[in-house]
């Protein structure tokens, strides 16, 4: 006898890049084999935030939860599960007890231990693309409350209760903006999800959109709703296709089904929505810049006030939330600003989500409440650091942030913790550094990175952080000078205060921030010209060891003849010649050469 | 990232491409506050194109009644758009910091060396063009590289010169 099954893959970008779409070919024609494909519903659903386990399957009922599948795992799963009915222990991803609602749902993995997903609620639950599975979750509830049950005010004074706070990274509270932009006579007004996510390393938004279109748009017209707007434009930037795709199909079903539109659900509510591209400028995150990107033009940053909320989009009032801060408008419209308030701490309501990656064991997707200490994210959820390597620091906030080190580690996440310790909650980057990195060389990232996209407006910003940028260099080269660490904070903190928008007021938190907890790397590469995680070229001296076989390839490849030794013995670099191109370290097939 | 339409049919022509862009600007001129949609109208040309031609940004200045110099300061201003033909296959080096921290900075050094160019240029034979891509979101699998829309994930030095050696081999048959 074979029960009927409903099987969820994973579509997120990772799984799609891991294989998803071949596995899912697989799985259907496997289903066809076994003549199941009547009894079985196969669909895609969006991100579920493992991101290293991919791809990824979960067989319903049962909550089984497969990963790092191959298309050799397929067959099997098909005749032993679910034409058996035995789950198969080796490949299910189940580890620890059963802990939070979202368990029930998939089952005991550690990795969601500590997590509570509130505006992740549907990713990997429902098919993105159908407006039936969001329905089915209380979908479009909480829009149908508000234009029935509540009035405009009483929905901007629930948002002002919850004690909301922009998820974009810089934490105003929401509540405060919507009251503000409710507060303009006259129309039109403008509703604005800024989807332009461009910190290197976060995947937050793009993901919520993949995988959970809809609370987008239910967020969206709950503020249109709340603030006396009738136009809705979700800016995203142009690499996110599937992310752009599933959006606009969100948007024309909600049409269809009269949750957009003219007089919606019966009442005197009109609100319709648009999509606009953007195209790779990391400024235009800054509100004013993706104004005028919206408008056509260069997207600069303008001096604030006037803010948005009084003269925003085409001179008119606008209102601008994040991706994240809208996808909890419905969900505290729903269960209410008290219910909001239990989560978090008392500075901070509600939950955060991270994309959690570089050095740990589970890079991916996650979300916590607020007020979960950093060690608690990245040991239990992240599950530590991989290869036996030690900790050294924790970079929040992309290049708007600071690294923190071990002694902050049991900081809780909250908005204000974090910048006390020096960081900030930033967009939801958390990338984690060990002991391989050199932190005069991620500050020097961070700021290339911010100089590349400073707009050019205002001088501090431009010629402050290049500056900046030379010093640097110039230390990670070995010809760091005394009283160059003085230089650097005294630009910086010039940079900070004198700067026009949001990009330049922070983008020296990265140097500061290490100089702050890392002054010792600073100083060993200015005086001893060392840099004791082997990254920086010029501060590296190469040996070969006794692995070396005598192969001579190393000695053909040099450029400056500084390799000697004969056919079948350990070779010699004479240090004196060595200009540390590093072309022998790379043409070892041995791994004889070692930096030290 | 650039060129994902038009790979199916027969390519297009010149005259084509400009109708379409055409059609695309008499599109928006009807909605409200038409100059807005520039930047839409120039992904619509770089999706055609593969970058923007000069004399088409021309053609949307005289459609839309925009300045040139405006239109070129916008096409300048924004990172995704290329201002001169793209190689046959693009391959974008993610420089995030989940794939910096994992070694994206010797991958970019060995393309470079290989490709014997600088990030935004085009090989001689026209067979690659490099570029840098801000995180690609494929943060599990880092150090990451895009060649066209396929994914690359967890190279190394070595892996990535393997992969640029297979797309010549395929490129020479």
């Amino acid at each position: 006898m074979t029960a009927t099954y409903r099987i969820i893959v994973c579509d997120g970008t990772s799984c799609l890049n891991s294989g998803a779409r071949t596995l899912t070919t697989v799985l259907k024609a496997q289903l066809d084999k076994h003549g199941l494909t009547d009894k079985t519903t196969v669909s895609l659903s969006g991100c579920l935030g493992m991101c290293d386990k991919g791809p990824i399957v979960v067989v319903n009922p049962g909550y089984t939860l497969y990963g790092s599948l191959t298309e050799g795992d397929i067959p099997e799963i098909v005749e032993e599960h679910l034409v058996k009915g035995k789950p198969i222990a080796r490949l299910a991803i189940q580890e620890d007890h059963l802990y939070n609602r979202f368990f029930r749902v998939f089952g005991d993995a550690k990795f969601f231990g500590h997590q509570m997903r509130v505006t992740l609620r549907n990713c990997g639950i429902i098919d993105p693309e159908s407006i039936d599975d969001y329905l089915s979750l209380r979908g479009y509830e909480a829009l149908a409350k508000a234009v029935t049950d509540m009035t405009p005010q009483q929905v901007v004074a629930e948002v002002e209760k919850s004690g909301l706070r922009g998820r974009g990274g810089a934490g105003f509270p929401t509540g405060t903006k919507w009251k503000f932009t409710a507060a303009q006579v006259g129309t039109p007004k403008y509703v604005i999800c800024n989807a332009d996510e461009g910190d290197p390393g976060a995947f937050m938004d793009r993901s919520a959109i993949e995988g959970d279109p809809h609370t987008i748009v239910e967020g969206m017209a709950i503020g249109g709703y709340a603030v006396g707007s009738s136009k809705g434009i979700v800016y995203i930037r142009a690499e996110y296709p599937l992310a752009i795709r599933r959006i606009t199909k969100a948007i024309e079903d909600a049409r269809a089904h009269g949750l957009l539109g003219e007089n919606i659900l019966g009442s005197d509510f009109s609100f319709d929505m648009e999509i606009r591209l953007g195209a790779g400028a990391f400024v235009c995150g800054e509100e004013t810049a993706l104004i005028h990107s919206i408008e056509g033009a260069r997207g600069m940053p303008r001096p604030r006030p006037p803010y948005p909320s009084v003269q925003g989009l085409f001179g008119r009032p606008t209102l601008i939330n994040n991706v994240e801060t809208w996808a909890n408008v419905p969900v505290i419209v729903l269960d209410g600003a008290n219910w909001f308030r239990t989560v978090g701490t008392e500075t901070s309501k509600g939950t955060k989500v991270f994309a959690l990656a570089g050095k740990v064991v589970n890079t991916g997707l996650i979300e916590v409440p607020m007020g979960t200490t950093l060690r608690q994210i990245i040991y239990d959820v992240g599950g530590g650091i991989p290869g036996g390597k030690a900790f050294k620091a924790v970079q929040t906030g992309g290049p708007s942030g600071g690294c923190l080190p071990e002694q902050y580690l049991d900081t809780p996440i909250d908005y204000d913790s974090l910048a006390k310790a020096g960081s900030i909650m930033g967009s939801g980057g958390m990338i984690v550094i060990d002991e391989d990195s050199c932190m005069v060389d991620i500050a020097k990232f961070f700021l290339e990175f911010t100089q590349n996209e400073s707009c050019g407006k205002c001088t501090p910003c431009r010629e402050g952080t290049k500056r900046m940028l030379e010093i640097l260099t110039r230390i990670t080269e070995g010809k760091g000078q005394a009283g160059d660490i003085d230089k650097l904070e005294r630009l910086g903190k010039m940079i900070q205060k004198a700067s026009l928008c949001g990009l330049g007021q922070s983008a020296p938190n990265p140097v500061l921030s290490t100089i702050k907890n890392f002054r010792a790397e600073y100083e060993e590469h200015i005086h001893d010209k060392r840099c004791r995680a082997r990254v920086c070229e010029n501060l590296v001296t190469y040996e070969i060891t006794e692995k070396c076989v005598g192969c001579g390839a190393c000695r053909k490849v040099c450029p400056v003849t500084a390799i000697a030794g004969g056919p079948k013995k350990q070779h010699v670099i004479d240090q004196d010649k060595c200009i540390k191109c590093g072309q022998c370290f790379k043409t070892c097939k041995f791994e004889a050469i070692a930096k030290v | 990232m650039a060129t994902q339409t038009q790979e199916l049919t027969a390519p297009l022509t010149d005259e084509q491409k400009l109708a379409q862009v055409r059609e695309f600007i008499a599109e928006v001129m009807t909605h409200e506050h038409p100059d807005s949609y520039l930047i839409a109208v120039l992904h619509r040309t770089q999706e055609l194109y593969g970058y923007l031609p000069t004399e088409v940004m021309d053609e949307i200045a005289q459609e839309m009644g925009i300045p040139t110099a405006h239109i070129w300061g916008v096409a300048t201003f924004y990172h995704y758009f290329n201002l001169a033909p793209p190689g046959k296959h693009v391959i974008s080096v993610c420089l995030g910091t989940a794939c910096y921290v994992r070694g994206a900075a010797q991958i970019l050094q060995t393309i470079k060396d290989e490709l014997k160019i600088d990030v935004g240029d085009v090989t001689e034979d026209g067979l690659f063009s490099l570029q840098p891509a801000r995180c690609l979101g494929a943060c599990g699998l880092a150090p990451v590289v895009m060649i066209d829309d396929k994914i690359h994930g967890e190279l190394t030095p070595k892996k990535v010169t393997q992969l640029i050696n297979q797309y010549r081999k395929q490129a020479n048959k």
